[in-house]
C-alpha cells in the first residue's frame, strides 16, 4: 500500500513538463489532482519512473467564455468548476454532473483534465464532454493539436493522447437558446461511481420540436457511449412520455454495459432506459422555459 | 533523491528532507509524529486521513510529501486552542459522535471546513458533506447530531 520509488519533478512551466514527457514517454506520468493516479500507485498498479507534478502550473487553471464556447484549463479543479458562474450559466450539463463526482474532499483536488485523461468509462465528466461535443486541446514538445471528444476516448483508461502529449484545455460549445440539459445517475451510495448515468441535451425549434438531441452514458461500455440513433429519432418531435419512452428503448440497444459486482448488464440497461426517459423529459422542460 | 519540504502544520513551521514517494499521511504521522491523522484505506475511500490543506479538506494518503512544500496544513491536533476543544469537538463529546474514534480525525477536519463554509446547514447538507467519510460504529446519526449542535452553538 505504498508507492514504488519514482523521480519527482515539480514542473515550473508547461514547456518543462512537455520536455520531460518527451524525454521519458510512457515511463513518465503527469500528476494533476492525483485522485485516481495516486491510488493506482499505492496499489502499485501504476509504477511510473518519473512523476511530473503539474500542480504549480496555475496557467492551466482557468474558465474563460466568449459567448460561443467555454474554455476550461485542464488543471481546473472540480471544486472551482462547481462554484464558477460561467459553468453554472453556460455549461449547465457539467454543473449538474459535478455534485455526483465523488466527495467534497476528492473534488477539492481532482481536476477536469486529469479526469478526462484517466478516461474511466464509469466517470461522469467524460460522458458530459462527449454529449456536449467538446474539443480537447493537447500539447507536446512538437506542437499542439485538437481532438474531438468522440475521438478522444479510445478504451478503458485509454485515450487518443500520445505518450508525449498533455491535455491542456477543454473547449465546450455553448448550447443555443431554447436548450435544456439533464444529468442523472444511479449509484449504490452517494459519491460512488454510477451503476448507470446519462448526460442529455435538448435544443428546440420555434414549434417546441427538437432540433438537436444528444445522449451520452457513463458505465455503459469501454468508453463513454453516445446513443445517436435514439437522439436522431427525436429530431422534429416533441418530447412526451411516449416519445421519451421510445427513445429510451432505442438507447438501451445502443449502449454496451459490462455488468459488474453491483449491477448486471441487464439491470444497467434497465436503468439506462428509466434514466433516459427522465432526462429527456427534464431537459425538454428546461428547454421550454 | 530527497526533496526538501518546508510546511506549516498547525501553525508550526517544519523543514525536512524526504523521499518523493513518502505519502503526506506518513509524513505527518512518522516524520512529524502527529499520529492524530489516521490511516485507513490508503486509496482515498475511507476519509480517515483527511486534513485541511490551505483550509480545504483533502486526503493526505493521496498526496506526496514534497507536494505540500510552502503550504499550510491543519490536522486534528490543530483544532483545539490552548487545550480548549473547538465547538465541533465539544459537540462530538456531548452527543457521543464517536465510538472507537478511528474515523473521527477525518470527520472533524472535514466538518470543520464544512461549517466554516455552511454556517446554517440542513440535515441533508450535513449528510452530503459527510458522505466521503466512513464510520463503522455510529451509524452516523450521532455524528449528524453533533454537527447540528455545533452549528447551533456557533450561530449564537
Amino acid at each position: 500500500m505504498k508507492p514504488a520509488p519514482f523521480r519527482y519533478v515539480a514542473a515550473t512551466s508547461i514547456e518543462e513538463a512537455l520536455a520531460l514527457k518527451a524525454e521519458h514517454g510512457d515511463e513518465a506520468k503527469f500528476l494533476a489532482g492525483g485522485q485516481s493516479l495516486v491510488p493506482a500507485m499505492n496499489f502499485r498498479m501504476a509504477q511510473p519512473a518519473v512523476l511530473i507534478d503539474l500542480n504549480g502550473l496555475n496557467v492551466l487553471a482557468y474558465v474563460k467564455a466568449d459567448g460561443k464556447t467555454v474554455r476550461i484549463g485542464a488543471l481546473t479543479r472540480y471544486r472551482t468548476l462547481q462554484r464558477n458562474s460561467t459553468i453554472a450559466g453556460q455549461a449547465t450539463l457539467m454543473a449538474e454532473a459535478l455534485p455526483e463526482v465523488a466527495h467534497p474532499a476528492i473534488r477539492n483536488r481532482g481536476t477536469l483534465g486529469g479526469n478526462l485523461s484517466h478516461a474511466d468509462p464509469a466517470s461522469e465528466l467524460p460522458a458530459v464532454v462527449l454529449a456536449l461535443g467538446g474539443t480537447l486541446h493537447a500539447r507536446s514538445k512538437k506542437g499542439a493539436r485538437t481532438i474531438a471528444a468522440k475521438d478522444f476516448f479510445a478504451g478503458v483508461l485509454t485515450t487518443a493522447l500520445a505518450a508525449e502529449e498533455l491535455l491542456t484545455e477543454i473547449e465546450l460549445p455553448v448550447l443555443p437558446a431554447r436548450s435544456g440539459t439533464s444529468f442523472i445517475e444511479v449509484a449504490r451510495r452517494r459519491g460512488d461511481y454510477a451503476m448507470m448515468g446519462v448526460a442529455c441535451t435538448v435544443t428546440l425549434d420555434a414549434n417546441d420540436a427538437c432540433s438537436d438531441v444528444r445522449l451520452a452514458y457513463c458505465n455503459a461500455g469501454e468508453t463513454p457511449v453516445a446513443a445517436p440513433r435514439a437522439a436522431q429519432a427525436l429530431q422534429g418531435q416533441r418530447i412526451d412520455e411516449s416519445t421519451a419512452r421510445a427513445a429510451a428503448e432505442t438507447a438501451k440497444s445502443e449502449i454496451r454495459p459490462f455488468g459488474n459486482v453491483h449491477a448486471s448488464a441487464a439491470y444497467q440497461r434497465h436503468l439506462a432506459g428509466v434514466l433516459t426517459r427522465r432526462a429527456l423529459l427534464a431537459a425538454y422542460g428546461r428547454a421550454r422555459l | 533523491m530527497s526533496h526538501k519540504v518546508s510546511v506549516t502544520v498547525n501553525g508550526t513551521a517544519h523543514t525536512h528532507e524526504v523521499e518523493a514517494r513518502l505519502l503526506l499521511s506518513d509524513f505527518l504521522r512518522h516524520t512529524l509524529g502527529l499520529t492524530g491523522t489516521h490511516v485507513g484505506c490508503e486509496h482515498g475511500v475511507c476519509g480517515a486521513c483527511t486534513i485541511l490543506l490551505d483550509g480545504l479538506p483533502v486526503r493526505s494518503c493521496l498526496m506526496f510529501a514534497p507536494q505540500v512544500n510552502g503550504k499550510a496544513i491543519t490536522t486534528v491536533e490543530g483544532l483545539a486552542t490552548d487545550g480548549t476543544l473547538s465547538p465541533l469537538q465539544e459537540a462530538f463529546r456531548d452527543t457521543h459522535g464517536l465510538q472507537c474514534g478511528y474515523c473521527t480525525p477525518g470527520i472533524l477536519t472535514t466538518m470543520t471546513a464544512f461549517l466554516a463554509e455552511t454556517p446554517n446547514p440542513s440535515e441533508e447538507d450535513i449528510r452530503e458533506a459527510l458522505s466521503g467519510n466512513l464510520c463503522r460504529c455510529t451509524g452516523y446519526q450521532h455524528i449528524v447530531d453533533a454537527v447540528t449542535l455545533a452549528a447551533e452553538r456557533m450561530a449564537k
